[in-house]
């Protein structure tokens, strides 16, 4: 393989890791990084299950070429726990049985942990439009939902 | 693959001229990667302009807005004079897939990228948008209209590439709006869809400019619809009239998302609807 | 050891709870390990070549070039996989599906596969295989391929003494319907077509296959059952079973996709003829284009009734097609159709067709939904007729204890009458209906089913305990298996953990489907800790040092029954553990069963729908399921299942399709066009459950995954009609087809 060096930000720490330049960033992290959280469930923008964050902002990562990474910080659903504890995302996604396969689970948090950042307060349907970029097929999404919803509510208390 | 990055547009119009090979604009990459991923493409040139500062702003002025072919959908959204003027462009760019693609997809790449059901389009040309072409050795700027000639086609000659979108000054007493009809609430590429921009004068429709999309191969600019609401103030029969010149103007094909009668008929009522938006939007009451 | 499968009620103390689960924190941190997410050193990428035509001839296959490419370590034809079936019908089927032998028989078959040291090497040999077609006149519509002329998939299958696409016609039923249609103040008959769907697992398949040159191999792979697919693989490559190891991982999603095999026999091969460990992954357009999506579907439905709502007879007529193998989902159809209802003039008869696409797999209640979608839709439009509401005529016709089914079997206590007065009650009924909105209504079933079944139930010193199981877990057994053990054992949740074996763990396990995880691995979970109590009852009569028959289990506890042993204070699960290397050694229980009688599940679902009648768009304003779980151990992932299925059916309902080109090409083979419901398409979905315990088994459990899916496709074609006055009769309904359907009839009117 020919590849380039990339030097990047990956949940906080410093991470080098060589690739293609053809490769996307989605096969990079899992492959040469090993964060195997970020998934593939269509390689082409369409379900949401490789998102991360790109410098604060909702991506896929199946559509960002690693060599991009360059330079930039990168968000992925490992880097939610802090200090030890699970982000209150996680904690309500178990505690309202938001989750039954788990494949959708990473994406879903990444993108509902941007969502209550810029909008703490959302409503009903800002959080359905605002997650329609996450496919599930397990669980119709009703208490993907209601978990994010009470995990807004619980931020806004705690402001984390 | 070679991937670079330059920092001026010459330098990036003279990578692409120079090429050999097979040579692509890399801004948001919500189109590229894809026709990657699905083998449709294999580049030999990849070259990256998000680190051009001429790509990156948006900036207002007397002569209108001018947005860098690397905004991407979400920072236009989130421009509160962009979205004040320009309603409906901004609305037709916001509507290009979720949140993820929306933190990178530009409307320049999805003008570029020539799909008959672009979003952004339509509505860029109701709003009289220009397009600012660099070459390696000249500019030149060309309206939007001009620059789509056919499905995956644009008239950019080999070595060009589009730097800025302009979007002119705005009368007051304007307004402007999208509309496009998917199956799903989000996520489906437009079945059909129609902008409308126009300026009132005492209440009463003065210039528009009706533009419909995914109902033939480039969008189509309706001058008959536009007429049919001139110096009306959208009564039933001025929109029927509306309605029918687009199902007249249009062009569309059977494919897996949507019947030539289903474009026909739908094109002319979300014509109708958006005309609705836009006159409201420009102050005026129904 | 014999055991009493029969239900007792009981008071129960941890059953029912909303327990945390087992997987949860690994799921939410990504640490879970999925098909796609574990390497093995030295590892080669593996890449399959598809057909890009329908129907062909396969007259060469020269892959010398691809075999040359520097960095490619094995390319395997069929050349590669001779049939080792003993020419076993059903396994050289499933031999050819993985890898065409002399013809393609659909848009992406797969023709040959490689192994590459990467992903970028193995594309460029695959483009270097050179295979020539002879293309061949292909069908892919049921109905097209039921007539004469069409061209015929499989020259074994005969009609007539004539070779024939339709590989099976099978018929239910009792009485006589002609005498009873003749009973009838009023008939319908309507006919309906459902498009061909896919389940939708957002993980595409992938695996891990490492050979060794002794014929030994371990297999991981995202799977609904590793047994089966560890008998099956053997099977194809001439493979001792207990030579080939195979790993479930975390499974992101199955529906019954998963229930096959499709590329590890493929992976299997490459790594044995590379002597590396071959990962394989599919993309998502090969999901779509060379897995197992449902049937496409076309029927005719026929229902008399009297005008005081008595049905007098009713016939539906299925043409299903199966893709380009011989199948029984059309029997199934056929057994479902009527399932609802108390008849006593039926008769269903079931095609099997083939036509040039993917070899259909289950997908949950695999048949039913469409059958439904026909019966359900027919009883609207003949209560409308005598003036009834649909309700009410479903009540008065519905099947209960004691009834003849009309595929067979007679009921014992079942769901569907207490599902309908449930919706009678439901205050979704009373809500307020807007302009252009329409409520509509459905019933729907599932047999569920049982199968071989093996668990081993572990104490360890401190008392706590480990249940290894072989289903693996779709959407959180893992926690009502839990659940049942500690319930049994009368200890604490937090006191039982749950893992799923891998093959050289257990016996053989049936796999995850029919909704019989949580139901088979319950009972044999019930049993193996019922065995274990034997023990425990043992070793506390061996400290006591009193006979075992004066010794009772109560909540987690050894109690020395008698006034005589009064001053013996009970023994704790935990206190027996501790002292279990001196009284015999580790503690087990360990059960193997053939579980049966699942018990049927019947569901009642409500519907408001809202339709643009300017551009035939729906959304769903409102969404009800009313089910029978028989007993809801966890509550939380019965719930779960209701709200899962009801979206996929409404997906089914409103927009999901396969398209076909005049080509015999699927058009639509990804998630952009092939359009599943996303989160601001749905409401809510609300959830009542119902517990009529089912008789055989110890909890009343009853399997309540997939009956879910059966009622939207009616449900929605039932409010659409409502709302806008048109009858859809074929899915999806999608905009363009309620547009034309509206504007039919106001041109007719």
């Amino acid at each position: 393989m020919t590849g380039v060096l990339v030097s990047t930000t990956v949940n906080g720490d410093p991470v080098q890791f060589a690739c293609p330049t053809n490769e996307s960033l989605l096969d990079a992290l899992r492959n040469r990084v090993g964060l195997t959280g970020v998934k593939e469930g269509c390689g082409t923008g369409d379900c949401g299950a490789c998102s991360i964050t790109l410098d604060g902002r909702l991506a896929c990562s199946c559509l960002v070429l690693g060599v991009e990474a360059e330079g930039r910080t990168i968000g992925t659903v490992e880097g939610l726990v802090e200090d030890g504890k699970l982000h209150t995302l996680q904690e309500k996604f178990i505690e309202h049985a938001a989750l039954q396969c788990g494949i959708c689970t990473p994406g879903f948090l990444v993108a509902a942990k941007v969502l209550l950042e810029n909008n703490p307060n959302p409503t009903e349907d800002q959080i359905r439009y605002g997650l329609a970029g996450n496919l599930c097929r397990c669980t119709g999404y009703d208490k993907i939902v209601k978990a994010v919803q009470a995990a807004g509510k619980e931020m806004r208390k705690k402001k984390r | 693959m070679r991937y670079e990055t330059p920092t001026t547009t010459k330098e990036a119009a003279t990578l692409l001229y120079k090429e050999k090979g097979k040579a692509y604009v890399l801004a948001g990459g919500t189109d590229l990667l894809v026709r990657m991923k699905m083998d449709m493409i294999e580049p030999d040139l990849v070259v990256d302009i998000k680190r051009i500062p001429a790509t990156k702003a948006i900036t207002k002025s007397a002569v209108g807005f001018k947005i860098g072919a690397t905004v991407c959908g979400a920072v236009m959204g989130e421009h509160s004079a962009l979205v004040k003027a320009w309603p409906g462009v901004v609305e037709a760019t916001n509507l290009i897939g979720s949140d993820q693609i929306q933190g990178r997809c530009t409307m320049v790449g999805n003008l570029c990228n020539a799909s008959p059901a672009a979003d952004s389009v339509p509505a860029m040309i109701a709003a009289g948008a220009k397009a600012v072409i660099v070459g390696k050795d000249k500019r030149r700027t060309v309206a939007v209209e001009k620059i789509v000639t056919g499905p995956g086609k644009t008239s950019l000659a080999k070595g060009e590439l589009i730097e800025a979108i302009t979007l002119p000054a705005r009368p007051p007493r304007s307004g402007d709006a999208y509309l496009r009809f998917t199956p799903r609430t989000e996520m489906d590429i437009a079945v059909v869809s129609a902008a409308v921009s126009l300026t009132l004068l005492r209440g009463v429709v003065k210039s528009v400019r009706v533009v419909l999309g995914a109902v033939a191969p480039t969008a189509v600019l309706v001058p008959k619809a536009a007429k049919a609401i001139i110096g009306t103030k959208l009564d039933d029969a001025a929109l029927e009239n509306l309605a029918a010149a687009c199902s007249e103007a249009c062009n569309p094909i059977d494919d897996k998302r949507g019947t030539i009668e289903y474009r026909t008929k739908v094109v002319g009522v979300l014509a109708k609807r958006a005309a609705k938006i836009a006159y409201q939007r420009a102050g005026g009451v129904l | 050891m014999e055991h009493d499968t029969s239900y007792r009620e009981r008071e129960f103390k941890v059953i029912g709870s909303r327990v945390n689960r087992p997987d949860g924190i690994d799921k939410v941190t990504g640490r879970a390990k999925y098909g796609a997410d574990t390497s093995a050193p030295g590892q080669l990428v593996g890449k399959v070549l598809r057909s890009p035509h329908p129907h062909a001839l396969i007259t060469k296959i020269d892959t010398s070039a691809a075999e040359k490419l520097a960095g490619v370590k094995a390319v395997i034809t069929s050349a590669d996989l001779p049939d080792l079936t003993g020419k076993n019908r059903g396994m050289t089927d499933i031999l050819e599906n993985c890898m065409a032998r002399g013809r393609a028989l659909y848009h992406g078959h797969a023709v040959a596969a490689v192994a590459a040291i990467d992903e970028a090497t193995a594309k460029q040999a695959l483009k270097l295989i050179k295979v020539t077609y002879k293309k061949l006149p292909h069908v892919t519509d049921v109905d097209e391929a039921m007539k004469p002329d069409a061209p015929v998939i499989q020259d074994f299958v005969m009609q007539d003494g004539k070779p024939s696409n339709i590989s099976k016609i099978t018929s239910f039923g009792h009485g006589d319907v002609e005498a009873g249609f003749a009973e009838a103040d009023v008939i319908v008959e309507k006919s309906y077509k459902t498009e061909q769907t896919h389940q939708g697992y957002i993980e595409p398949h992938a695996c891990l296959a490492n050979m060794s040159s002794d014929g030994s191999g371990e297999l991981w792979v995202t799977t609904q059952g590793h047994f089966g697919f560890r008998v099956v693989c053997s099977t194809l490559l001439g493979l001792d079973m207990a030579k080939l190891k195979v790993t479930a991982s975390e499974i992101g999603g199955g529906f019954g996709g998963k229930t096959h095999v499709w590329t590890e026999p493929l992976a299997l091969a490459l790594s044995r003829k590379a002597n590396r460990p071959v990962k394989l992954v599919m993309s998502r357009d090969e999901v779509f284009k060379a897995t197992g999506p449902t049937c496409s579907t076309s029927t005719d439905i026929k229902i008399g009734a009297k005008k005081d709502g008595t049905i007098t007879a009713a016939t539906a007529v299925l043409r299903y097609q199966n893709g380009a193998f011989p199948a029984t989902w059309g029997l199934v159809g056929a057994m479902t159709a009527y399932a609802c209802y108390d008849l006593k003039n039926v008769k269903t008869t079931g095609h099997d067709v083939l036509v040039n696409r993917p070899k259909v797999a289950a997908y949950r209640a695999p048949s039913a939904p469409m059958a439904a979608f026909a019966v359900e839709s027919t009883m609207d439009l003949v209560a409308e007729k005598i003036r009834m509401s649909p309700l009410n005529f479903r009540i008065k016709n519905a099947a209960k204890e004691g009834s003849q089914s009309s595929y067979g079997p007679v009921y014992g206590p079942i769901g569907i009458g207490p599902t309908l007065e449930a919706v009678k009650k439901h205050p979704h009924m009373r809500a307020k209906l807007k302009k252009n909105q329409g409520r509509g209504m459905a019933c729907g079933f599932w047999f569920n089913f049982g199968g071989q079944t093996c668990v081993d139930l572990n104490i360890g010193v401190d008392g706590t305990v480990s249940l290894t199981i072989g289903t693996i877990d779709v959407g959180g057994s893992r926690a009502s298996l839990a659940l049942m053990a500690a319930e049994e054992l009368g200890i604490s949740y937090e006191d039982v953990r749950t893992h799923v074996g891998d093959t050289a763990s257990l016996g053989h396990n049936d796999m995850t489907e029919g909704s019989r995880g949580t139901f088979s691995s319950g009972m044999a979970a019930i049993f193996a800790a019922r065995d274990a109590i034997v023990v425990l009852r043992e070793r506390a009569a061996k400290m006591w040092d009193i006979p075992v028959d004066e010794i009772e289990w109560i909540d987690g506890e050894a109690r020395a029954l008698g006034v005589e042993h009064s001053n013996l204070p009970p023994l704790s699960l935990k206190e027996i553990a501790a002292k279990s290397p001196n009284t015999g050694g580790p503690i087990a229980g360990h059960n193997e069963v053939v579980a049966d009688n699942a018990g049927v599940s019947f569901a009642s679902h409500i519907c408001d729908v809202e339709v643009d009648p300017e551009t035939g768009g729906t959304k769903i304003i409102r969404y009800t399921v009313i089910q029978d779980a028989g007993k809801a151990i966890h509550p939380d992932y019965v719930e779960g299942q209701f709200q899962g299925g009801a979206a996929q059916g409404i997906g089914w309902a409103l927009n999901e399709e396969y398209i076909y080109g005049e080509d015999g090409c699927l058009q639509n083979a990804g998630f952009l066009d092939y359009r599943i419901p996303v989160c601001s398409d749905l409401p809510f979905i609300d959830t009542q459950i119902l517990e009529i315990p089912n008789p055989n088994h110890p909890y009343g459990v009853r399997g309540v995954g997939e009956t879910s899916i059966v009622p939207p496709l009616a449900a929605i074609g039932n409010a659409v009609s409502q709302a806008v006055g048109v009858r859809m009769t074929h899915t999806p309904m999608s905009p363009p087809r309620i547009l034309k359907a509206i504007e039919d009839a106001a041109a007719a009117s």
